[in-house]
């Protein structure tokens, strides 16, 4: 792998450009890499994959499919990155998502006129205020009891999806409201609704922690929470506020999944949407020790998952196997960006680039290159 | 994950005498299995008085035998969870060792060939992860969770339907079973399971592996500095987990007599749900493989009470697991904050 011809050409752009290139070989590259590598794959097999229709005013097409499935994984992994900027994790993003289309959707059901809008934004309201309350709960245990986040949101994993079946008694509800399928299989501006919430939030977020000092806050709380606290921050505030939006943006995501089936199914909804975010969060180059994240990273690892499954569906290999290949690109990203590989990587560009005076090149100036922009 | 918060304590040695001054005359470290303990003896008072024929020998010799392979794999989680790590593989390893197993049975190679192999593939793949964790530096969630889907997507490539197994020789070992005192019905399942816990026990409490094992998850620095053989060991805890959830596989193959590659999601939760309630502590260095024994019997014990419940529905057993859960993880922080 190390042998291929790319990184010895980032590096020489590397010696010229100086940080430009240095980024690209750090941290972005292998993802947006394997990105193009699965976008090319697809082209390869069927040669239109690329191609974007108009029809009845709407876009059309797999990229236009890969965009609208991604988003309750982009939402959830949006949370998933701060959380773990902070050294924590939510594993139990799952379990809020098929609470929240449980409580949504047994609302509508129950509610006397459910094609209304008022019903379908009270719906919402009540679902969206639970997974901020869940999200509220889990980081009660993290910041005021100190329990560790793993096992933290371990117990709300395993008994969300019970309390889950014990909203839906156990059956699948199902619905039929037109205002409430607008949220996850309608269109806007010819665009897929589901897409423009999920990136309107994504980008909200992206510009929030990016342009205010929150991002560098939830960095200082992740790198170090006592030097932090004393230091002035926040850390109990920050680390709380993390894992409620984790809750908050789950219990969209479950909106919108539930909304593209118009069923709330409480045994599979968001089944493994955990660790998919993980691996979107981890595939983006952000470390799970906690600290420095990259809100693009993520943007690329989730965009990567969802294009992934698309890819076997459209090489024909059963959808079966997808976790296999998900393994693969796992297995090829980590071990790429593992410390191991990168003294590898930066050893040969400092061969190369002994003429060049490079400044980064030492193991330290590696990892905060990759502080970027979000 | 985070090992700042046990860094500063020793490996545990077995009957260290406790500080002067404490009112306790059981050591400290203990105490969460005595924890357990109690709540699995309420779980008996409240099963008994509850029902008719819950306090039988028949109940409780199938709490063992249905939870066999959930013993398996949560001794082999206790291994990693001591050091620090966590292991979310075992659920689909469990899988893939069961279809394999019962694929290659199908396709007539002898169960003596099978079994082995079986058991194998879990210690492969354990191996795979240990490299990742311990030579790349991968997280061990991180590594694991590749393993995860790596054997779940293996699976479906073997066998996407459910094979059952007739083999002679495997269904007789299956269905092996022996009446110790006359009522207690042992099975064959159940004879591996316990091997199993007493081989662990030993291999933690009496050898230096063990002692290494106990080490590492009490600070890995101080480990090496001590000269353990700390890279060995950490390979090695993924090995164990490994070897026992192909191992499980084949337990939970002989237990439903067929092989299919959706069994086991969700299992590894189980385990880290017992082993937690066990007493063994997610940041490493604390906890017993009796423990997380203990631990499978409760979570077994509450699946039995909802059982005999009868109008209770199934999920109510996720939600009373979650609430057991979440008061072991607040004893055990109350535990901690009172020794520091």
């Amino acid at each position: 792998m190390p042998t291929s011809p790319t990184p010895s050409a980032a590096a020489q752009t590397g010696g010229g450009t100086g940080r430009l290139g240095a980024v690209m070989r750090h941290y972005l590259f292998w993802p947006v890499f394997a990105l193009v590598a699965l976008l090319a794959v697809n082209t390869a097999v069927r040669p239109g994959f690329l191609s974007v229709s108009i029809l009845n005013g709407h876009l059309f097409g797999s990229p236009i499919d890969i965009l609208r499935n991604c988003a309750p994984l982009m939402l959830v992994a949006l949370g998933m990155s701060l959380v773990i900027a902070t050294r924590g994790i939510d594993l139990s993003v799952g379990a809020v998502v098929a609470i929240s289309g449980a409580v949504a959707l047994t609302y509508i059901a129950g509610a006397p006129d459910p094609a209304s809008t008022t019903t379908v934004l009270l719906a919402i309201g009540l679902a969206l205020a639970l997974g901020l309350a869940l999200g509220v709960w889990n980081g009660f245990l993290v910041s005021v009891l100190g329990i560790q986040p793993i096992i933290a949101t371990l117990i709300l994993m395993t008994a969300g999806r019970g309390v889950a079946m014990l909203i839906t008694k156990g059956q699948i509800t199902t619905v039929t409201s037109a205002p409430f399928k607008t949220l996850g299989a309608g269109f806007w501006l010819g665009l897929p609704v589901a897409t423009l919430v999920a990136f309107g939030v994504f980008a909200l977020v992206a510009l929030l922690v990016r342009r205010t000092a929150l991002g560098m806050l939830v960095e200082s709380v992740g790198i170090n929470p006592a030097a932090s606290r004393l230091a002035g921050v926040r850390a109990r505030t920050i680390v709380w506020t993390v894992f409620a939006l984790s809750g908050l943006f789950s219990a969209l995501a479950g909106l919108i999944l539930s909304s593209n089936v118009m069923a709330a199914d409480a045994n599979n909804a968001g089944l493994f949407i955990e660790l998919d975010a993980i691996l979107a969060v981890v595939i983006g180059g952000t470390s799970l020790a906690g600290g420095k994240f990259s809100l693009s990273g993520t943007f690329v690892g989730v965009l990567i998952i969802a294009t992934l499954s698309l890819t076997v569906t459209n090489v024909g290999i059963s959808p079966l196997v997808t976790p296999l290949f998900k393994a693969l690109v796992v297995a090829a990203v980590t071990l790429l960006q593992s410390p191991v590989m990168r003294r590898k990587l930066s050893a040969r560009t400092r061969r190369r680039g002994r003429t060049a005076p490079v400044a980064p090149s030492d193991k330290p100036a590696d990892v905060s290159t990759d502080k970027v922009v979000a | 994950m985070t090992t700042l918060a046990s860094s500063r304590r020793d490996a545990p040695s077995p009957g260290r005498v406790p500080a002067v001054g404490r009112r306790l005359r059981i050591d400290r470290r203990y105490l969460p299995v005595v924890g357990t303990l109690v709540v699995f003896v309420l779980l008996l008072v409240v099963g008994g008085a509850r029902y008719d024929n819950f306090l039988s020998v028949g109940v409780l010799a199938n709490l063992f035998i249905n939870n066999a392979f959930l013993v398996v794999l949560a001794v082999g989680m206790t291994f990693v969870i001591l050091t620090g790590g966590i292991d979310l593989s075992v659920g689909s390893v469990l899988a893939l060792s069961g279809v394999t197993t019962a694929s290659l049975l199908q396709s007539g190679v002898p169960a003596a060939v099978v079994i082995p192999a079986a058991v194998l593939i879990g210690s492969v793949i354990g191996l795979l992860v240990g490299a990742m964790v311990h030579v790349f530096e991968v997280q061990p969630f991180i590594a694991t969770l590749a393993a995860m889907f790596f054997a779940r997507g293996l699976c479906f490539l073997v066998a996407p339907e459910s094979i059952p197994i007739n083999d002679e020789t495997f269904v007789a070992l299956a269905s092996w079973d022996t009446w110790a005192g006359g009522q207690w019905r042992i099975t064959s399942s159940v004879v591996v399971a316990l091997v199993v816990v007493a081989v662990a026990f030993y291999l933690l409490h009496y050898t230096q592996f063990g002692r290494t094992v106990y080490a590492i998850g009490g600070g890995e620095q101080s480990a090496r500095l001590m000269g353990l053989p700390v890279a060995r060991t950490k390979v090695l805890v993924y090995v164990v987990s490994g070897t026992c959830a192909g191992l499980g596989g084949l337990l939970f193959a002989m237990f439903s007599r067929s092989g299919y590659s959706l069994t086991g999601v969700g299992m590894e939760l189980d385990a880290i749900a017992a082993v937690v309630i066990g007493g063994t502590l997610l940041t490493g260095g604390t906890g017993f493989v009796l423990g997380s024994v203990l631990g499978v019997l409760v979570l077994g014990l509450i699946q039995t009470i909802i059982t005999f419940e009868g109008t209770l529905s199934s999920w109510w057993t996720k939600i009373v697991i979650g609430a057991l859960l979440l008061v072991f993880v607040i004893l055990q922080r109350l535990l901690a904050l009172r020794r520091s």
